[in-house]
């Protein structure tokens, strides 16, 4: 399901994290928000969650305007930077929580978590508790857990920034890979160039609340509109 | 070396001194005469109604301040709303009043000639009455769920509580199933140190109460009456029951307080 931000503005105080900003991401793709921190690329993320409302503007799913749907109605899929693992609940229970509450039956449920931590590699993991996990192992569980419920669109929020080099590489490739798999419409936000550019098919560079550039990977690398960013 | 031990000793030495030794002498006062003489005095009918008084008082005060304290504590860390600091400030207001103080202000509101002073004339009775007694209790424990859900709160912050929403979550499904099971220990904590202090509790009921008899005479009030009849043996034995109590609370506090955090 593509995306539709349209004329989205939202202030925190004084402070302007997103100025006027319009955007589409088609469906199925990868794009990746680039911005340096205080950017508003985050903000512009949470507001398509629904986590945060935006002052003015709307926030379009597919052809439906769902700006005044609360997140837990948007059927979105969400990645923090700090994995938001529920600490007192195991990575099988982790997973299952979206179908729980979803009041799915037990079966699918048990068969659906199954494969995905297959997916993400964690099968033998199951039983563990987040805090006996590694960090890359924490985020690929917490990517299961939003990929559970099936969502229409999937969101990464600097889901990378607090893993070391070589594991967020490894992260990377594995992403683009799932991604190539699931064809689920995906926003990843991230601060890393190199990152932006080996994973999304297509980048769109936010700089002080304002989209500055939209192209592939490739036009950005030819025709950077800001040498700086 | 002997600055440590001198240190290790002058701690010891002035528990031992302000503490253990007073508490002592009140168990070795209460058996003096053996166990009988302190049984009887515990379970003569007087001291039976002010145990079960206590309990009662403490059955409504602890629900209703750990329900009000979590309520409270949420709206303060998680809502941004006008009068916040003033509510935040006001929480410790218990904690800083005398206990008597608080008696008193009941006294004025509900007495004859306060503003809720009609309530009487209606059949209503709260002053001299379990209701008086029960809102002086509350008001004095009010502070300890709050104070310790606060910071445990602060510091879980909202991204499971957030990462529950988008997972389809309601609020009050987030709320039981993602935010509880993250303070159940503070809470845990907290109904512990409510306890002591709502058992305990002695200046404000004692106003509030008018310290009938028989009726409206709590464990700590009894102690004070017995004491005063020169019954010693009744109230070392009453004190007894309570340091038992406060004893419990404590080991109880000993098992809850290194788990916080963990979950």
């Amino acid at each position: 399901m593509g995306i539709t931000v349209v004329e989205v503005t939202k202030q925190f105080g004084d402070f302007v994290a997103l100025d006027d900003v319009s955007v589409a991401i088609p469906e199925g793709s990868l794009t990746a928000l680039l911005g340096p921190s205080g950017s508003g690329k985050s903000t512009l993320l949470r507001v398509i969650a629904g986590l945060e409302e935006p002052d003015r503007g709307q926030v379009l799913l597919g052809d439906d305007d769902v700006t005044q749907q609360p997140a837990r109605a948007r059927g979105v899929g969400m990645v923090f930077q700090h994995y938001a693992a529920f600490k007192h609940m195991t990575v099988w229970e982790n997973v299952a929580f979206g179908l729980k509450v979803r009041k799915r039956p037990k079966d699918e449920i048990r068969k659906r978590v199954h494969e995905l931590l297959e997916l993400v590699q964690l099968e033998g993991l199951a039983k563990r508790y987040p805090a006996q996990l590694s960090g890359g192992q924490r985020q690929r569980m917490a990517l299961a857990r939003a990929l559970a419920v099936d969502p229409e669109v999937l969101l990464l929020d600097e889901p990378f920034g607090a893993l070391d080099a070589r594991v967020r590489k490894e992260l990377r490739a594995w992403l683009r890979r799932l991604h190539d798999e699931v064809h689920v419409t995906t926003i990843i936000v991230t601060h890393d160039q190199e990152e932006a550019m080996e994973v999304a098919g297509q980048i769109v560079v936010i700089n002080q609340g304002r989209v500055e550039q939209v192209g592939t990977p490739r036009e950005l690398y030819d025709s950077p509109a800001n040498e700086s960013s | 070396m002997i600055a440590r031990y001198s240190l290790r000793f002058g701690a010891l030495g002035y528990l031992a001194f302000l503490l253990l030794v007073p508490v002592g002498l009140v168990f070795y006062r209460t058996f003096e005469h053996g166990f009988q003489p302190a049984w009887d005095a515990v379970t003569n009918p007087q001291a039976l109604h002010a145990l079960w008084l206590t309990l009662l008082i403490a059955a409504i005060a602890v629900p209703a301040n750990t329900l009000f304290g979590v309520v409270l504590a949420i709206a303060l860390v998680r809502h941004r709303f006008p009068g916040r600091g003033l509510v935040n400030a006001i929480v410790d207001l218990p904690l800083a009043l005398s206990p008597v103080v608080v008696g008193f202000s009941l006294y004025l509101l509900y007495g004859t000639g306060g503003w809720l002073g009609g309530l009487s004339d209606h059949g209503i009775k709260i002053l001299f009455a379990l209701p008086g007694m029960t809102l002086a209790t509350i008001f004095v424990s009010l502070p300890f769920v709050v104070r310790e859900v606060v910071p445990v709160l602060r510091e879980i912050g909202t991204d499971q509580e957030q990462a529950a929403e988008t997972l389809g979550a309601a609020p009050f499904t987030t709320f039981r199933r993602i935010t509880l099971p993250a303070i159940r220990w503070a809470v845990c904590y907290g109904v512990v140190l409510t306890t002591a202090r709502v058992i305990g509790e002695f200046g404000a009921v004692s106003i509030v109460s008018g310290r009938i008899e028989g009726k409206t005479e709590t464990l700590p009030l009894y102690v004070q009456s017995q004491f005063e009849g020169f019954n010693t043996t009744g109230a070392f034995a009453a004190s007894v029951v309570l340091a038992l109590i406060a004893l419990a609370t404590v080991l109880a506090m000993r098992m809850f307080r290194p788990r916080e955090g963990v979950g």
